[in-house]
């Protein structure tokens, strides 16, 4: 072939290829083409019985779901475990934007250890039907819905739509290690007064000991700030704000600074083996959420503490105020409205939640109220836990502060990117309070919000 | 240097008269399949090279099918996080390239220097065999490494005055960091790359060299390196390209670190959170474009001062 003539073939199967490839991606192909809307309260995919639901949970979850593989053979299922959007690191949301642009490829269920996804996963984004299936539209009958406790559900409700179930409530309670209390001789704390006191003593009569650890970005926020009713995550309508000059914010920053000053808090991550090494038998007390039960205590790859020495104690507050208290997660499990087997998306989601296996295999206090009760008296009944056991968590459960803000993105970015350096390179938080402020704002900016 | 010029107009002149020679009978069927061995490359370049680039400059200046003119570059150059993200990219490529480029060609002359084979090719295959695991696996490695409780050289980053994870990847040390990642797994490949470089200097000039009494820096220095001069430009430009487009390490380290790592470290990270976090497809390809420019100008700059395309 004359080499011109090659040239021109060449150039114009490029511009071909090319204007096919523009056109075809110059917008997505749009969402479901089948079932109406009528059936489930939104447009359901084309359903074919028997086809297999991917289901996505993270590494805790995985044997809750192995668990509904064995007991349901017929059900065709395939397992994939991810981080869990673990530490706010968005990893759900960047996976289904993925699968949003390709259109095709959705999983059926997915367990998020985070309870804002709805500020996204329920909105329709870029010509793409919004992924979280409304659940109390016809998916999952009434009776069911009404099993949760007050309230579990209401982070992922929008517009009286159920976009997602809760898998457990993570009330804050203060874990206690009765023995060493009795030991020592020291009261229980009841209020944050009263704890930074204990830490007072602890430091000066025994050193070493311990009241907790803050290296985690979820516990600073969660744990302490929201238990200390500081408005520095506050979402109101579209406008965010953050206000870390409150009296409660500041108590609770002096308070932090104070603690770890004088090494009764320390910063290693509660996960981390050196934490495990370290004081495993060395925490007085710890304020931290309910699934610190299965997840630390009763763990023996982890604190694995002895039977009868730890006991969980009512939340702490501030003296003369409300007594509420922190809220750690929860998790998620969200259905997707591109599934092609509903059906086996409604047994699973109802096995997880409500099965005599979910309530045997928690780590926490279950969202869903038969379940609750199941774990909390197997717990009382083995005798594991000192003290109200049972009580201690069923208050702590109904006094959730409401005044934390649900907004699409997490505190932990933000505590994980400034405070925790901080705190490695051996900076008070108050130090850093301002840039800590000024990476909230600007992250809620990026997201869309109004900043006050 | 007299007795490297001396060889070189020797050899044009040689050239030269051989050239009219040669021009008698080209051979065509060589041409072909040089075409032949090409064309599947080429396909693929257009298909995952060009066209996304064209299609990303499609979006970076469109906004929803419309034209947007620059907005989306303002919105980007407005964002919080850019400046930050270049200066982390900046200062990385600069400790990169600069400690690559000396490293690189001083084992490669080192290891030219080792006289018995089996040495020679025992110490080749051991730098080479880094490269073998691949981007996310040798992060994976080094999470054990730079965490003072888990690591074998933990009395090293001791001494360094790192207690714990989190001040080992603290946003001072991560341009040293990440090098250090990136070279373990690359330099390995390019020092073999730089080996062969050094085979195609002609005995003869070294031997000349050695006679007029240079010593093994001086060879270096005034003859080695000069004649790798195309090879080195080509390994710099490859080394930018990849630099540039830092993604894998940080993006690893961060969920490794629960965020003490930065989300938004590096301008490809960015780009992600853009497109996947914010829905701003045409914000990330606007970053993705910048990129593109700054690279391709930089590599320009290396090209022709290398001399990366010249004959000789």
């Amino acid at each position: 072939m004359k080499r011109k003539t090659l040239r021109h073939v060449a150039v114009t199967g490029i511009a071909a290829v090319g204007l096919a490839v523009l056109t075809a991606c110059s917008g997505p192909a749009s969402g479901g083409s089948g079932a109406s809307g009528s059936t489930y309260g939104f447009d359901a995919a084309a359903q074919e019985k028997g086809s297999k639901i991917t289901v996505w949970v993270d590494a805790a979850r995985e044997p809750i779901v192995k668990a509904f593989q064995a007991d349901n053979p017929n059900v065709p299922i395939s397992i994939e475990t991810y981080d869990g959007n673990a530490g706010g690191s968005g990893s759900f949301q960047t996976k289904i934007a993925l699968l949003d642009q390709s259109g095709e490829g959705w999983p059926d269920v997915v367990f998020s250890t985070q309870t804002n996804d709805a500020s996204w996963a329920a909105k329709e984004t870029n010509g793409v039907q919004a992924f979280a299936a409304p659940l109390n539209k016809g998916l999952l009958d009434d009776a069911f819905l009404k099993g949760f406790t007050a309230g579990a559900n209401d982070p992922m409700t929008v517009d009286g739509k159920v976009y997602g179930l809760r898998n457990d409530l993570a009330p804050v309670v203060l874990w206690c290690n009765q023995k060493l209390l009795d030991q020592f001789g020291y009261k229980v704390p009841t209020t944050w007064e009263e704890y930074q006191d204990l830490g007072v003593r602890l430091a000066a009569e025994h050193p070493g000991y311990i009241l907790g650890s803050i290296g985690d970005s979820f516990v600073g926020p969660y744990v302490y700030y929201w238990g200390a009713q500081a408005p520095i995550f506050q979402l109101s309508g579209n406008t965010f704000s953050s206000n870390f000059d409150d009296s409660k914010s500041k108590n609770m920053t002096s308070m932090l600074d104070s603690m770890v000053k004088n090494g009764t808090l320390v910063q290693d991550s509660v996960f981390s083996g050196s934490f495990v090494q370290k004081y495993a038998d060395k925490i007085v007390a710890m304020p931290g959420p309910a699934w610190y039960a299965g997840a630390l205590f009763q763990n023996p790859q982890s604190l694995n503490s002895p039977k009868g020495e730890i006991g969980a104690a009512v939340p702490l507050h501030w003296n003369g105020q409300d007594k509420v208290t922190g809220n750690v997660g929860g998790g998620v499990w969200y259905a997707s409205s591109h599934s092609k087997n509903l059906a086996a998306v409604s047994t699973l989601l109802k096995y997880v939640i409500s099965s005599d296996k979910a309530s045997s295999l928690a780590s926490g206090l279950p969202a869903y109220d038969a379940a609750a009760s199941k774990w909390l008296d197997t717990q009382a009944a083995s005798g594991y836990f000192a003290g109200d056991f049972k009580g201690a968590v069923q208050t702590a459960a109904s006094s959730v502060w409401k005044g934390w803000g649900f907004p699409s993105f997490s505190p932990e970015t933000a505590y994980a990117a400034v405070v925790v350096p901080a705190l490695a390179a051996g900076k008070p938080i108050a130090d850093v309070v301002p840039e800590w402020k000024k990476q909230i704002l600007n992250e809620a900016q990026v997201q869309g919000y109004t900043v006050k | 240097m007299a007795t490297a010029t001396a060889t070189a107009a020797d050899s044009r002149t040689v050239a030269g008269r051989r050239r009219p020679g040669r021009t008698k009978k080209p051979d065509r069927s060589q041409t072909r399949i040089g075409y032949a061995f090409s064309s599947g490359y080429a396909l693929l370049l257009v298909a995952f090279g060009l066209i996304p680039a064209v299609y990303a400059v499609y979006l970076a200046f469109t906004k929803n099918g419309s034209f947007a003119g620059l907005d989306n570059f303002v919105r980007v150059f407005g964002d919080y996080r850019f400046w930050p993200a270049v200066q982390h990219v900046a200062l990385f490529i600069l400790v990169w390239l600069v400690s690559m480029t000396l490293l690189v060609v001083l084992l490669a002359l080192l290891v030219h220097a080792v006289r018995s084979r089996w040495a020679s090719s025992a110490v080749r295959f051991l730098y080479y065999i880094p490269g073998a695991l691949a981007g996310a696996s040798s992060v994976m490695l080094w999470l054990f490494l730079l965490d003072p409780t888990v690591s074998p050289v933990a009395f090293v980053l001791r001494l360094l005055g790192q207690e714990t994870f989190v001040q080992t990847v603290s946003l001072e040390n991560l341009p040293i960091v990440f090098t250090l990642i990136a070279f373990w797994a690359g330099a390995g490949g390019w020092i073999i790359i730089m080996y062969g470089a050094l085979n195609n200097i002609p005995v003869e000039i070294m031997e000349a060299a050695r006679i007029d009494g240079a010593g093994p820096a001086q060879t270096a220095w005034h003859i080695q390196i000069p004649l790798m001069r195309k090879w080195i430009s080509y390994m710099v430009v490859m080394s930018l390209a990849a630099g540039t487009q830092l993604f894998v390490e940080p993006r690893v380290l961060s969920q490794a670190s629960k965020g003490v790592v930065p989300q938004e470290y590096s301008l490809n990270q960015l780009a992600y959170l853009f497109a996947f976090r914010q829905n701003d497809f045409n914000g990330s390809a606007a970053i993705s474009l910048l990129l593109l420019v700054v690279a391709a100008g930089l590599s320009a700059l290396f090209v022709f001062r290398g001399g990366l395309f010249e004959r000789d």
